[in-house]
């Protein structure tokens, strides 16, 4: 008994300390489309040109244990990434790898405690891992969860599939994780047990879970908001609508009832939320609880499988078609257009004024976007097919495709 | 900082102990932090202690225990340290252990000894862990490739066999052996292609443990969902003489035997085109004795399965994919006659991908070995 108490006093210092460690440094590109679901790295300045066949600014390329959909996140000197395989592709790992070097400091492998069934195009390392700074969270579409030190100690492993076995959807989950407060926060919803999930950072224990809609399908991950008090909002998204949470209890705050895309994922920024649904649809925070009120929708800012990227006055989407439109975040006005080449699977990430579109055959269309107009700058291939949203840090950028991730930056040459 | 104040008292013993006990809701994961630690630190010269309990560990258990022998053996090599690889051999070697920790002892033997492969993986053919059988499998089905002339290329498309007639026949030999000791699903996939390119017969139902007889009764009502929850007369007795009222009209069992390779029932021509419908599917197997099997189902519609009036399994889910063995259940067969009740129902989706009302059923051991009933399409 006394030393459960003793236990129950550490863990509670450590979930104390554990919250201040949040705040980690603004490089990192912590979760699934970077620092609060931005998908813009701010200091960031990647090469604009590279080439894996000459190695042009291919600082290194590390093979991987299996394939994956997972995008990689950078802590510090680290990159992370998720991978799975073996027949039926139940073997779950988490790699981490020196972002100076490409040397792999460690890899831990699990075995899958839930459904690994998964359409072709996809892979049971579908979400995006996310840190705390000092945890790394890999979740998976059997939703198992493992939290590991970044030095890859073990610290808790839940399997969410194991605790409901109808969660899961047989064409594959994808949903990534967000950390806030205390919690790291999963969504995991289809047409059976459909929920989400706070889960204690410190042990994996469950904070709360709110069911929710059982849907046909649903792929968005969740995003977290810094409301008007700074309070932080969890904002879920599926396609019966999108939701304001407290991410602390799980209280509901504030909904928009309206049809929502399966498939890409909101933006919060500051008081306003941007939702894919019915194009693109802008909708204003409540201060209270209350329904959310709709700014403006615009069917001409549709995204496909990627999500919005709004930087400033302007918003970027990225449509089924490959049309790149740039828009007005105030009333939703079309300003420019491109059209692209390929088919995008990913997010397109923004640095040093550019916008990075990789393609699923790994193309990369460089978009200078400072201007008036878009402008494709370079077209660089990887040769290798790509579903996964990069990452940005320093002035590197980070893919991945199914077997190798790879680090571009301005220092290695042909 | 948690993990090594609260693992300071406790032996190796004792963690391990502790991470066993890691159960549902995050039961134990408090205690398991600081006995991961006290794990995770061991000597590489007690992997095999550590690989002994993944023997009957639960499955979170097994990931705690699995990791802590990955980091120990990951330490000791970045030290310079051996890993004990006669220990890991005889434990690989020992079937008593479980499939799980000598395929994790097989791997980290491999990463140090180049030889173990070609010395280990052929004695693998017919081995419990199926990791380790696939490995033997992939070998035997090259070794048969290139008798054959064909390489080593399995996306290749089957063609004329270039070798003699004595290493053809061989090698054909070498790939119906890897075909009868195949149990992954793609392996069983590439094998059955390559045979049936070389004119071979292969049953595929057979070495899948397809049921394909089974009599059938329907369309019940399933407008709006309802006949999920719905409790029709075959769920309260299953009478193969009986009439029914159906959907529309009355219905009676009827006697089904699919032809499919794959063992698809498909229920649009065994029962006509419907939506919005139920059918129930029933199969009669013959046990020699109590055993416990796996009952594996793949179907894209809503399902229940019971056997002998025991519901066993059950999942709402309309669409989203049938994959072989997509649900996986547990039973126990009585000595005799056995009879399995399926419950198939179709929602009202316009899709034309939404238009599939079949299923695929097999019953096997828990390695995926075919099991039959003892009296095969017994009508």
């Amino acid at each position: 008994m006394k030393s459960n108490q003793v236990s129950m006093r550490r863990i509670a210092c450590l979930t104390g300390c554990l919250s201040a460690v949040v705040a980690f440094a603004g490089a990192d590109w912590a979760e699934f489309r970077g620092p609060r679901g931005s998908s813009i790295a701010q200091q960031s300045h990647p090469p604009v040109e590279w080439d894996a066949a000459s190695g042009l600014n291919v600082a290194w390329k590390a093979a991987l244990p299996g394939r994956g959909r997972s995008g990689p996140i950078v802590v510090g000197r680290r990159v992370f990434i998720t991978a799975s395989g073996g027949e039926p592709e139940n073997r779950l790992y988490v790699v981490c790898i020196a972002a100076d070097s490409g040397r792999q400091l460690w890899q831990r492998e699990f075995r899958a405690t839930g459904r690994t069934q998964c359409h072709p195009s996809s892979a049971v390392a579908a979400p995006t891992p996310a840190s705390d700074g000092q945890h790394v969270f890999a979740f998976y579409s059997s939703n198992d969860v493992a939290c590991l030190d970044l030095d890859g100690n073990l610290i808790w492993y839940r399997g969410l599939a194991y605790d409901y076995p109808d969660a899961g959807n047989d064409v594959g989950m994808s949903s990534s994780p967000v950390v806030s407060g205390a919690s790291v926060i999963v969504q995991i919803e289809g047409q059976g047990d459909s929920f989400v999930a706070a889960l204690d950072r410190a042990t994996g224990e469950t904070r709360w879970r709110l069911e929710r809609p059982r849907v046909r399908g649903a792929w968005s991950s969740p995003t977290i908001a810094a409301g008007q008090d700074r309070k932080e909002v969890l904002v879920v998204q599926d396609p019966e609508g999108c939701t304001g949470y407290d991410p602390a209890t799980g209280k509901r705050l504030w909904t928009y009832d309206r049809t929502c895309d399966d498939i890409p994922s909101p933006l919060a920024i500051d008081d306003k939320v941007f939702v894919p649904s019915e194009g693109l649809t802008a909708l204003k925070r409540p201060a209270t609880s209350a329904n959310a009120e709709v700014l403006w929708q615009s069917s001409k800012l549709a995204v496909g499988n990627g999500s919005p990227v709004v930087s400033g006055d302007r918003v970027f989407a990225l449509n089924r078609a490959s049309a790149l439109t740039c828009g007005s975040t105030t009333d939703g006005e079309v300003l420019w257009r491109l059209r692209l080449t390929g088919r995008f699977w990913t997010t397109p990430l923004l640095a040093g004024g550019h916008l990075y579109c990789i393609n699923q055959e790994g193309l990369t269309s460089v978009v200078r976007v400072d201007g008036d107009k878009g402008e494709v700058v370079a077209k660089n291939k990887l040769g290798e097919m790509v579903y996964a949203s990069p990452a940005a840090a320093g002035d590197a950028i980070y893919f991945r495709s199914d077997q190798h991730l790879w680090k571009i930056a301005g220092t290695a040459g042909p | 900082m948690l993990a090594a104040a609260a693992s300071a008292a406790e032996t190796l013993d004792e963690a391990i102990v502790t991470l066993k006990k890691v159960g549902h809701q995050a039961a134990g994961n408090r205690a398991a932090v600081g006995a991961w630690k006290v794990v995770a630190e061991s000597d590489v010269e007690q992997l095999p202690t550590l690989l002994a309990a993944l023997d009957d560990a639960g499955p979170l258990a097994a990931n705690y225990l699995r990791s802590a022998v990955d980091a120990v053996a990951e330490r000791a090599l970045a030290q310079g340290q051996k890993l004990p690889q006669n220990q890991l051999e005889r434990f690989i070697l020992d079937t008593k252990h479980g499939p799980l920790s000598r395929r994790l002892a097989y791997d980290w033997l491999a990463k140090v000894d180049a030889t173990a492969a070609a010395r280990m993986i052929p004695g693998f053919l017919n081995d419990p862990s199926l990791e380790l059988r696939r490995d033997a499998v992939a070998r035997l089905t090259s070794e048969g490739r290139q008798l054959i002339g064909r390489g080593d290329s399995k996306d290749s498309a089957p063609k004329q066999p270039a070798g003699t007639q004595p290493q053809l026949a061989q090698g054909i030999a070498e790939l119906r052996t890897a075909f009868e000791a195949a149990r992954d699903l793609d392996q069983i996939a590439e094998l059955d292609k390559e045979l049936t390119g070389l004119k071979q017969e292969v049953d595929l139902p057979r070495h899948f443990g397809f049921v394909t007889t089974w009599r059938v009764v329907g369309p019940f009502d399933n407008r709006n969902g309802i006949g999920f929850d719905a409790i029709y007369p075959p769920e309260q007795s299953v009478d193969f003489a009986a009439r029914y009222p159906g959907k529309a009209a009355s219905v009676a069992w009827q006697t089904y035997t699919t032809s499919d390779r794959q063992g698809k029932v498909d229920l649009n021509v065994a029962l006509g085109k419907e939506m919005g419908c139920v059918a129930y599917a029933a199969a009669e197997f013959c046990s020699p004795g109590r055993q416990e099997v796996d009952l594996r189902l793949a179907c894209a519609c809503a399902t229940k399965l019971w056997l002998n009036g025991k519901l066993i399994d059950r999942h709402q889910i309309y669409h989203t994919g049938a994959t072989i063995d997509q649900y996986q259940s547990r039973g126990t067969l009585e000595p005799g006659r056995n009879l399995i009740l399926l419950k198939v129902c179709q929602n009202e989706q316009t899709q034309s991908w939404a238009q599939d009302w079949e299923f695929q059923f097999r019953v096997c051991d828990s390695v995926g070995t075919a099991i039959h009933s003892s009296r095969r399409n017994e009508k």
